[in-house]
C-alpha cells in the first residue's frame, strides 16, 4: 500500500501569533513532514535488520539471547541500516528545529510586539520573574530545542513558543489537527462521555506550554475558572497572546511550578496535564504529584496525558525502539518514567487504588479527511495515541 | 539585533550522538540531507511559479511539461549547465583522481622544499 501523505503545513490554524512565513519556509516544513513520515517507514527495517541479522549473529557468537535493551542498543548500533534510519531521524529533527528557529528569530521583535498589544492591560497573565527553573529543564534542551521553553534571547521574547507552534505539525506530521489540540479535545470527550454530570468550577493545567491543549478544555467549559501554568514565561505570552486572539477569555496563565503553587489547598475540580510528565525529573514528579493530589477538592477529578506505558508483552526491541526518542531526541526523563507505574506515583500521593484510572485515548484530528487512516507504520514516540492516567480523590 | 541565522542554528544540549562508526559520514550525510530539503523547497517553488503562469493565461503547464531545446545553441546551453552542476558538487572526487593519478607532496613538504629555494 502506498503511504499516507501528510497533509500541508498551510492547512494549521491561522490566529494572530503565528509566525509570518515566506513560500520557501512553508517548503521547508513541508519538505520536513514527508521526510519524517518516510523514515517512519524506513524505521520498519530496524525490526527486520534486527531479526535476520542483529539477533542471530549475537547467539552465534555468545550462545545466548540478548539479556536487556542496552545489549541490545550496543549490538544493533553495528548495523548498517540502524545507522543509516538513526543518523537521518536525528538529523531530521535538527533540521526542524533549525527550520523554526530561521523562521521565528529573523521576526523577534515583531512577534513579541504583537504579544504584547495582545497582551497588554490584561489581569489574566500573571508573570513572576522569582519564579525559578526546575534544574531537570535547565539540563536538557528537551526535543533538541536550543535555549528550551524558557531561555529569552530578547527582552519579553516569545520565539520559543513560536518555534514550537510552528513546528510541531512537521514532527506529527499533521496528526495532532489544525490547532495542535487533539489531546485535549480526546480528553474533554472522554470526560464529557463518562462523567456526564461533571461540571467542574475550577480547572488547573499543570505545564500548560502554549495552551495548544487547554483552550479545548476551557472551549468546553466556559463557565470554569481555568487555571494554566508553566515555568516558561516565553510559553505563557505566546498562550496568551494565542487564547486572546482565539477568544477564549476564562483562561488565566501564571507563571508558577507546578510542584510549589500558591493555590489552596482543595480549591480544584479538576486538575490535568498534557505530555507534562515525561518532561520533568526523578524526584519532581513526586512533588508534582503530591501538590495535584493537595490542590483537588474531594471528589475532583485528575488525568494525566502521556506517552504509552511499556507493557510486559511488549518485546525488547519494541522496549529498545520506543526508547529511541527519549535519548537520541533528547527527552532523557521518558527513559526513566517507564520505571513508574503510574498507579505506584498516584498511591504515593494519597491516590486509593480503587480511584485510579487508566485509558488509551487517540488525537481528534480535524484534519483527517480520511487519508490518514491507511495503514501506516507506527512511528513509535510520535504517534497521537497516548496512555491517560488519573484518578478521582476521595 | 540578535544574529538570527548563527542563532537559528545553534546547538541543543547533551552531547551529540553519532551512529555510523566514522562520524565524517555523519557529517557529510547531514550537509546532504540539507542540500536535499533546499532542492525540495526550490521545486516547490518552481511548482508555484508555473502554476501562477498559468492561471495567468501566461504559459501552460503542458507547454513546460513539452518543452525541448529547438535550436543547437539552446542545447549547448543547457547540457554544458548540467556538465558545470555536476563538476561542481562532485569536485572532491575529481581532485582525488588528479592526487591518485600525480602523487603530490604535502604542503609542510614544500614548504621545507620552498624554504631551500
Ligand atoms: C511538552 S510541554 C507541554 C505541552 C502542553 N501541555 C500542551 O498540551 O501543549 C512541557 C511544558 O511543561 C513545562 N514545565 C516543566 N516542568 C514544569 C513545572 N515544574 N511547573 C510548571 N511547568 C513546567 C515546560 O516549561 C513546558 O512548557
Amino acid at each position: 500500500m502506498a503511504k499516507s501523505i501528510p497533509p500541508v503545513w498551510n492547512k494549521i490554524a491561522k490566529h494572530a501569533m503565528l509566525p509570518e512565513t515566506t513560500h520557501d519556509e512553508r517548503a521547508r516544513y513541508n519538505f520536513l513532514a514527508n521526510l519524517n513520515k518516510h523514515l517512519a517507514h524506513v524505521s520498519q527495517g530496524n525490526k527486520i535488520a534486527y531479526e535476520t541479522r542483529v539477533e542471530p549473529k549475537f547467539k552465534k557468537e555468545h550462545g545466548r539471547e540478548i539479556k536487556d535493551t542496552k545489549e541490545l542498543g550496543q549490538e544493533i548500533a553495528k548495523d548498517p541500516h540502524y545507522q543509516i534510519w538513526s543518523s537521518l531521524r536525528r538529523s531530521t529533527m535538527e533540521m526542524r528545529q533549525q527550520a523554526g528557529r530561521s523562521i521565528v528569530l529573523r521576526q523577534a521583535e515583531a512577534l513579541r510586539d504583537k504579544a504584547r498589544a495582545l497582551n497588554a492591560g490584561k489581569d489574566s497573565l500573571v508573570l513572576d520573574s522569582n519564579c525559578e527553573i526546575p534544574p531537570y529543564l535547565l539540563a536538557v534542551d528537551n526535543h533538541l530545542m536550543p535555549g528550551s521553553y524558557h531561555t529569552e534571547l530578547i527582552e519579553d521574547d516569545v520565539t520559543p513558543a513560536a518555534n514550537y507552534d510552528s513546528g510541531i505539525f512537521v514532527t506529527t506530521a499533521g496528526l495532532l489537527g489544525r490547532y495542535n489540540d487533539g489531546g485535549g479535545k480526546a480528553i474533554t470527550s472522554w470526560v464529557k462521555k463518562n462523567y456526564p454530570n461533571f461540571n467542574p468550577k475550577r480547572i488547573l493545567d499543570i505545564g500548560c506550554g502554549m495552551g495548544h491543549n487547554v483552550l479545548p478544555i476551557a472551549r468546553a467549559f466556559p463557565d470554569a475558572e481555568v487555571i494554566a501554568i508553566d515555568t516558561g514565561a516565553p510559553m505563557l505570552r505566546y498562550a496568551h497572546a494565542r487564547a486572546m486572539d482565539l477568544g477564549i477569555t476564562n483562561v488565566k496563565f501564571m507563571q508558577m511550578d507546578a510542584g510549589k503553587t500558591i493555590f489552596e489547598d482543595a480549591s480544584f475540580d479538576w486538575v490535568q496535564s498534557t505530555m507534562f510528565f515525561h518532561e520533568t525529573g526523578g524526584k519532581s514528579i513526586y512533588n508534582i504529584m503530591n501538590e495535584v493530589y493537595r490542590l483537588l477538592k474531594p471528589g475532583g477529578l485528575t488525568l494525566h496525558i502521556e506517552q504509552p506505558q511499556y507493557t510486559d508483552d511488549m518485546s525488547l526491541f519494541e522496549k529498545f525502539i520506543r526508547d529511541w526518542d527519549a535519548l537520541n531526541n533528547s527527552e532523557p526523563y521518558w527513559s526513566k518514567m517507564h520505571d513508574i507505574e503510574p498507579l505506584d506515583l498516584m498511591k504515593a500521593s494519597g491516590f486509593k487504588e480503587e480511584d485510579f484510572m487508566q485509558i488509551g485515548a487517540k488525537a481528534e484530528n480535524d484534519l483527517d479527511d480520511g487519508s490518514q487512516n491507511a495503514d501506516e507504520p507506527e512511528d513509535h514516540g510520535r504517534s497521537p495515541i497516548w496512555n491517560v492516567f488519573g484518578a478521582i480523590k476521595n | 539585533m540578535i544574529d538570527y541565522i548563527k542563532l537559528a542554528s545553534s546547538k541543543s544540549k547533551g552531547k551529540r550522538p553519532y551512529f555510523h562508526d566514522d562520524p565524517a559520514v555523519e557529517r557529510v550525510l547531514n550537509i546532504t540531507m540539507a542540500v536535499a530539503g533546499e532542492l525540495a523547497v526550490m521545486r516547490e517553488r518552481m511548482d508555484s511559479i508555473e502554476r501562477i503562469l498559468e492561471k495567468k493565461g501566461l504559459v501552460l503547464k503542458e507547454e513546460i511539461e513539452n518543452y525541448v531545446p529547438d535550436s543547437k545553441e539552446i542545447e549547448e546551453e543547457r547540457q554544458t549547465w548540467h556538465s558545470e552542476y555536476i563538476s561542481r558538487i562532485l569536485r572532491i572526487v575529481q581532485q582525488e583522481m588528479e592526487e591518485l593519478e600525480n602523487p603530490d607532496k604535502s604542503i609542510e613538504d614544500i614548504a621545507n622544499d620552498i624554504n631551500e629555494m
